[in-house]
């Protein structure tokens, strides 16, 4: 991992398959926050308004991967961000998305979209707009290489805060009992 | 199944639990697979929980809980029958019988998969037949059995000829040579003993330990230690420190010393002990019977790999005629107290089970699972009671020490390893079979007698073993250079060295017996590793992957099966690095799974084929 | 006189006959373990144990104690093979801790949070493996099981009965239980067996339980596993 200079880091993130509560979490850090927009300047992010990721720094991943769409800004992100953390469980190993990984999609979406009652008047959308769901949910180290990973479901304000503050000052993130957790 | 005939059947295995395996195996012989009823049974006759029963059987590829249909065809699936096409063959057989692999036929009648090596690589490719070897299969072979299958035509009404198995020996030297007379070794022995210490002595069991005079026992150990002959299972172990070690260890009340010959020969690429056991059972009985003399055994087990089944009649007849010239049994020729018999138990499709504390677990009903050591089998094997297990090899050696001496044998090959060495050659060569040489003999000499020819490597002893590349093949066989199970594949310049380190990753993690975590998971992921490499995958950071696993492969498994999983790979890796290299395709990281087949379900859901409905070449190495 | 070996450059005293964890433990020195229980005897398979003997690796848990022996146990080198062992327990099972019942008790994610597993790194398996909710007071979530075996060998030892049992082999081994309907309901496992209650994660679980002790105040979540020594001890 290069080591990061002294002028203001970019960073993006983003949510792919996951709820926000990471970036709900990250927003925990709190007056914190303050110091930390003194560091850095937030390129695409659910923060800002920015659509398209540009070449920044640090990317931010919260969620795994569901579907085509997810799998495109994943790579998007890798190659423009410097360093890629995926934050959060379902980043990190898929999550609660994952669970459905023992069933078939085919299964899945027979169930839901053609036996179910009410919902798509009984046929699977197939509208080229929408992207098309992976056979398996896959956490992100799974497709492109991840430099640093903080776990949790969310992972609190003060992981998330110590693995930046760490990053920031050249050291290698690391979380000691206490701030790791998986759940 | 008719409760008289599992009555039967348990009445010949004594009702005892310990004999679970033989039983289930006899049951599955008569029915096809074990039901639930079976099960119901043997779990009140028996008094063994049922979940101990399935849980014993599950673990074995050859016994089955659930119907597999009439016909079961198992295609030996080392890498020398797929150079032989075998992969062709079975994929042509499926079609012919519209199966799918690893699947039972719709109509119950057939299911087809691969095993395995099944110990017939100088005459394959091979497969098996409800556990019958078929031999020398071709297009032609697979469509007549296409055929009869479909006919339900019944095995026993197949063409012997297919069923027949070679031995193709090509050299011969002290013990392939030897026209060994039965009872032979052990009368030299007897004559060579001072008679007045045998008759005192032996007035006693053998078991009751040594007494100051019992020289026959002593001679025994005396002629095998000043033999140096070392054990032919792969690992070389001293065969008279191991059976000085059984003989001393102390008996509690009602115990035994065991011999255990190991007949498993699952090592890839062997098939000298299914030669040995065929044409020369009378000197493997017999340096087993002279084992026990030694250690002063009462009970013997021949463990026999269950795609040597085939062998179990045979074997059968020669220990009944031993028995009859009173070469087994009680007072051996003889001896007063000198008794010993053998009994035969029939393996059933796990590698793992060649490894010699999980025989002896696998001899004991159960899963084969290698135990902890210490405590070694030579102190608590077999039931807890001393116990030798040698190879098919080390005890007909024994013999052969027996009859001509040990100051004969030790000059014969080299200082440290001496005695004479069967390989069993197969691949690229002319001549495949069985070659015995003097230890000693080198790589290169042994191409040249089966006739090889650009050889680019050779496999010696097996997945487990080494790979050596055209500059050692001046490297000599024997325990101070290249020590071998027998094993001596050999690949020609066309062939590509990555492959072959696949299918032995494939082979380990197959057989892994899943008792520890390095091995059990390690194995699975060095296997998908590969095979992400062999699908055009690959990146630099598969590769760095690979090396890790090698290295908790190497230090942390339980067992000998994990400690050389990543053999292959390593020794590939170091002598054949440009396969490796050529399918690092791509220099960025590189996804685990295949994007595009990632949206396969969802395409046939959707009916979709658009552009977006697939990945494009954006993955991989752009950056 | 108390015969002693050194670990990690400190001298431990040990009894004839105990093994080094045993030594260890009692020492107060924590060796990360899984299959290993102070109650049963050792199993020896899931190998988090390993340490190095005299230069050689083997697992504390069956090695016996010996005077004059060099181990090496808290170290960077093998507590990074025992993060990788522990990453191929993750990806092999499904593992969800924020799902889980056991997460905050689980000895599984303690161990990984003790040596600092930041993701499983591996390529997940995502196996499909069933769940036996059939018992009206237990619940059996094969999805977390990583084989230890500590179930199989308190029924058979300290129960007297054979609930549980391993079946096939290599990465297709599992855990089943003694009933033709291979329903936990059809056994004959009572609540107090020692079996239910052995589980170093969250496969046997009492069902109606999960929550009693809220997140964030477990376990582990007091203090980190090599600090629940006497606990080790005891359980
Ligand atoms: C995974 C594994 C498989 C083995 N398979 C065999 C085998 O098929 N035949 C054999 O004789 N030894 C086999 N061995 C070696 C045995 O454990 C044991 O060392 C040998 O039978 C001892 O006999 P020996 O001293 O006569 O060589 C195997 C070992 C391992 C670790
Ligand atoms: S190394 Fe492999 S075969 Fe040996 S005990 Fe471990 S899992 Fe079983
Ligand atoms: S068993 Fe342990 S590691 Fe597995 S999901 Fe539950 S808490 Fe997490
Ligand atoms: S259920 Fe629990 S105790 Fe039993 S083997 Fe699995 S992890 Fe171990
Ligand atoms: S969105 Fe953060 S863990 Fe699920
Ligand atoms: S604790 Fe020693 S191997 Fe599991």
């Amino acid at each position: 991992m290069e080591v990061l200079e002294k002028k203001k880091l970019k960073v993006a993130t983003t949510s792919l398959a996951g709820c926000f509560g990471c970036h709900m979490s990250f927003l925990d850090i709190d007056e914190r926050l303050f110091d930390l927009v003194q560091l850095v300047e937030f390129d695409r992010s659910p923060l800002t308004d920015i659509k398209e990721v540009g070449e920044c720094d640090i990317g931010i991943i919260e969620g795994g991967l569901c579907n085509a769409e997810n799998v495109h800004v994943l790579l998007e992100f890798r190659r423009q961000c410097k360093i890629l953390i995926a934050l959060g469980a379902c980043a990190v190993n898929g999550g609660l998305p994952a669970q459905r990984n023992h069933l078939p999609l085919t299964d899945i979406l027979s169930e839901v979209y053609l036996s179910s009652p009410g919902l798509g008047n009984g046929m699977i959308p197939n509208d080229p707009e929408l992207p098309l769901p992976l056979n398996q949910v896959h956490p992100i180290h799974e497709v492109v290489k991840v430099d640093i990973f903080i776990p949790g479901c969310p992972p609190s304000g003060d992981a998330i805060w110590k693995v930046l503050t760490d990053l920031l000052s050249g050291r290698n993130p690391s979380l000691g009992h206490g701030l790791i957790h998986y759940d | 199944m008719s409760s008289g005939s599992l009555e039967s059947i348990l009445c010949k295995y004594d009702g005892s639990p310990h004999n679970l395996l033989q039983i289930l195996r006899e049951v599955q012989e008569e029915e096809g697979w074990i039901t639930p009823a079976t099960v119901a049974a043997l779990e009140t006759a028996l008094a063994v929980p049922r979940a101990k029963i399935e849980g014993a059987a599950s673990f074995y590829s050859f016994l089955h809980l659930q119907p597999v249909g009439r016909y079961r065809i198992l295609f030996s699936d080392n890498i020398i029958d797929r150079m032989g096409g075998s992969q062709a063959l079975m994929e042509r057989l499926c079609n012919l019988l519209w199966v799918e692999p690893g699947k039972l036929s719709e109509d119950g009648l057939v299911s087809v998969t691969t095993t395995s090596c099944t110990g017939m690589c100088d005459q394959g490719p091979a497969l098996l037949v409800n556990g019958r070897a078929i031999t020398r299969v071709d297009e032609a072979r697979i469509d007549a059995i296409a055929e009869r299958v479909r006919a339900q035509v019944p095995l026993a009404e197949w063409p012997g000829e297919w069923f027949q198995v070679e031995d193709n020996v090509h050299r011969r030297d002290i013990l392939l040579g030897s026209d060994f007379e039965p009872g032979s070794g052990l009368r030299a022995l007897h004559a060579r003993v001072e008679t007045d210490g045998i008759q005192a002595s032996n007035t006693r069991s053998w078991r009751e330990g040594l007494p100051r005079g019992l020289v026959g026992p002593a001679t025994m150990l005396d002629e095998i230690k000043h033999a140096n002959l070392r054990g032919r299972g792969g690992a070389g172990f001293t065969t008279g420190l191991k059976w000085e070690a059984c003989r001393n260890a102390p008996l509690a009340d009602g115990q035994d010393r065991i011999v255990v010959c190991n007949a498993d020969e699952g090592e890839p690429g062997t098939f000298k002990d299914r030669v040995l056991l065929t044409s020369h059972a009378d000197m493997v009985f017999e340096g087993m019977t002279l084992a026990a003399y030694a250690v002063g055994a009462r009970r013997g087990f021949l463990y026999l790999r269950g795609e040597y089944r085939y062998l179990l009649e045979h074997l059968e007849g020669v220990l009944a005629r031993r028995r009859r010239d009173n070469l087994l049994g009680h007072s051996i020729i003889g001896i007063p107290g000198a008794d010993f018999d053998i009994k035969i138990h029939v393996g059933f499709g796990a590698y793992v089970c060649g490894e010699e504390s999980a025989l002896i677990e696998s001899l004991e009903g159960k899963r084969g699972t290698p135990r902890n050591r210490p405590p070694f089998p030579v102190t608590h094997g077999y039931l807890d009671q001393p116990t030798i297990v040698n190879n098919v090899e080390t005890f007909a050696a024994a013999a052969l020490i027996a009859l001509n001496g040990g100051e004969w044998y030790k000059n014969i090959g080299t200082s440290h390893s001496a005695g004479s060495k069967i390989l069993s050659v197969s691949g690229d060569c002319e001549r495949p079979g069985l070659y015995e040489f003097p230890f000693g003999v080198s790589v290169a000499e042994v191409l040249e007698a089966c006739g090889a020819k650009d050889t680019q490597a050779v496999q010696v002893s097996g997945p487990s073993g080494f790979t050596i590349a055209a500059h050692e093949f001046d490297r000599k066989i024997c325990f101070e250079d290249i020590p071998t199970a027998g094993a001596f594949m050999v690949f020609d310049k066309t062939r590509d060295m990555f492959q072959v380190a696949r299918n032995f990753v494939h082979f380990f993690a197959h057989e892994s017996c899943g008792f520890c975590t390095p091995c059990r998971v390690g194995t699975s992921l060095l296997r998908n590793l590969m095979d992400k490499l062999h699908n055009g995958q690959g990146s630099p950071y598969d590769f760095e992957e690979i090396e890790k696993l090698n290295h908790i492969l190497q230090a942390m498994s339980h067992c000998g099966l994990g400690h050389s999983a990543c053999n292959p790979v390593l020794d590939t890796i170091e002598k054949f690095r440009p396969a490796y290299d050529s399918r690092l395709l791509h220099q960025q990281f590189t996804p685990a799974f295949d994007l595009d087949q990632a949206l396969s379900q969802a395409r046939q859901m959707t009916g979709r084929d658009d552009e977006l409905a697939h990945f494009g070449a954006e993955h991989g190495d752009k950056q | 006189m108390t015969q002693t070996f050194i670990l990690d450059g400190r001298e431990i005293p040990f009894e004839p006959g105990q093994t080094i964890i045993q030594a260890a433990l009692a020492a107060g020195v924590f060796i990360p373990h899984l299959c290993y229980h102070p109650e049963f005897k050792p199993h020896g398979s899931c190998k988090l144990c390993t340490v190095k003997v005299n230069g050689r690796h083997t697992a504390s848990c069956t090695y016996k104690a010996a005077p004059g022996l060099e181990v090496q146990s808290n170290t960077e080198e093998l507590n990074g093979e025992r993060r990788t062992l522990v990453q191929m327990l993750f990806v092999e099972g499904n593992h969800f801790c924020p799902s889980c019942e056991k997460s905050g008790d689980c000895q599984l994610q303690a161990t990984a949070y003790e040596l600092g597993m930041m993701s499983p790194h591996f390529d997940h398996f995502f196996p499909d493996r069933p769940v036996d909710a059939s018992h009206p007071e237990l619940l059996l979530d094969f999805n977390r099981c990583i084989l230890c075996s500590l179930c199989v060998r308190a029924s058979r030892d300290v129960d007297g009965k054979s609930v549980f049992a391993l079946a096939e082999r290599g990465i297709d081994s599992h855990l089943i239980v003694n009933a033709a309907s291979g329903r936990l309901a059809d056994t004959n496992v009572a609540l107090e067996d020692k079996a239910v209650q052995v589980c170093p994660v969250g496969v046997i679980l009492r069902k109606r339980k999960g929550f009693a002790v809220p997140i964030g105040q477990r376990t582990y979540d007091e203090a980190p596993i090599s600090g629940h020594l006497p606990l080790a001890e005891e359980c």
